[in-house]
């Protein structure tokens, strides 16, 4: 039985944190040193894939690089914004850990989950953990009525259609092992929150095993960032989608 | 007391039936499509609609209207389920307050040893 007390660390696995930025110079750094901050006694490095952000985010990860080492963050650039899965694969490509974890950038997700997600995934062996934001101990902050009632709407039309397994399929906080991120995200080709949805419908129908852990959300960006009838429009294409060929 | 016998059997063979196909359905999900999942599940269910028009145990009408009522019950269901998840949205206010904590801790300590913390 694993002692509780234990450190949530294991020593023997390394983790892989990727986080794909645009224009986040101040947020990347924050984000590092709160990684840093609660991941204490982890194995794990930080890979940045910039996508050429004009603010400058990649000098500042540089002089990240010099405070807290070369070894545990590495900026993998790319010359121009070109989507979050090519993000993510990118990554991967330079990824030397057991496990890879996916978070955005902006501050919405959290870092002091990443003790719970790693505790989850010890626990359970799970292929997959995902952070959702629907449940008690999750929330969302920043959100108004309108938004909450798209996304509870979107929610249970995806579930009713898709029955997917988990309860949040847009989040993009998530913990894979290595070759189960490998493996599924080969098989993806959306773009956008349908690409995070395929991700974890087309794992839920290999039959990895996936698990859940509260994560609250607080959306800064939100005022600056509509949901207009476009996005409703290609979520609405992602489900048929998804349901016909998965 | 016949009446009563014949709407036993349907409904025993209605959920036999049902039962039959569902354990065939997930023997083979993992081949399967999704959407050849639901088109089973609503194969199956038309058959035990069929049968009930066939026995004619209920009134014909009424029968006929069954897929009506399903549907209309299935989108209330779905507006309901909405309204609740709606009620019951958990939020965090405190997290907010809490991230801003943060970030001063975190520019405090960044700008202490050499990264630029401005947000041009």
């Amino acid at each position: 039985m694993a002692d509780e007390k234990e450190n949530i660390g294991d020593k023997k696995y390394k983790y892989s944190i990727i986080i794909p930025t645009y224009n986040e110079r101040l947020n990347i750094a924050i984000i590092v040193y709160l990684i840093f901050k609660h991941l204490r006694d982890v194995d794990f490095e930080i890979i940045v894939v910039d996508d050429g952000s004009p603010d400058g985010t990649q000098d500042i990860v540089k002089q990240l690089q010099q405070l807290y080492g070369e070894d545990r963050i590495l900026l993998r650039a790319r010359a121009k914004k070109l989507g979050l899965g090519t993000a993510y694969i990118h990554g991967l490509k330079y990824a030397t850990g057991d496990f890879v974890v996916i978070m955005d950038a902006d501050l919405s997700h959290h870092p002091k989950y990443l003790p719970s997600f790693i505790k989850k995934q010890l626990e359970t062996d799970a292929s997959i953990v995902t952070g959702t934001r629907y449940v008690k101990d999750g929330g969302v902050h920043g959100w108004n009525l309108m938004r909450k009632l798209t996304s509870r709407g979107a929610n249970v039309l995806a579930q009713t259609l898709l029955w997917p397994g988990v309860s949040d399929l847009t989040g993009s906080f998530r913990l894979y092992k290595k070759l189960v991120l490998e493996d599924v995200i080969s098989s993806c080709v959306s773009k956008g929150y349908v690409f995070q949805m395929e991700m974890i419908v087309r794992a839920s129908r290999k039959g990895y095993q996936i698990e859940e852990v509260p994560i609250t959300f607080v959306d800064r960006v939100f005022g600056t960032s509509k949901l207009g009838g476009s996005e409703i429009v290609e979520y609405l294409k992602g489900l048929v989608y998804l349901l016909l060929t998965t | 007391m016949e009446l009563w016998k014949r709407f036993d059997l349907v409904m025993f063979t209605g959920t036999y039936n049902t039962a039959i196909l569902k354990s065939y359905i997930s023997f083979v999900s993992r081949t399967m499509k999704h959407v050849v999942k639901i088109l089973s599940l609503l194969v199956a269910v038309s058959a035990f609609w069929i049968a009930l028009l066939q026995a004619a145990i209920i009134p014909r009408s009424h029968t006929w209207l069954l897929p009506i009522y399903f549907v209309v019950s299935l989108g209330c269901y779905g507006l309901l389920m909405v309204g609740i998840g709606l009620m019951q949205f958990p939020t965090c206010p405190r997290e907010a307050v809490l991230l801003q904590h943060d970030i001063t801790e975190a520019k405090d300590f960044l700008s202490a040893n050499g990264v630029d913390v401005r947000s041009d």
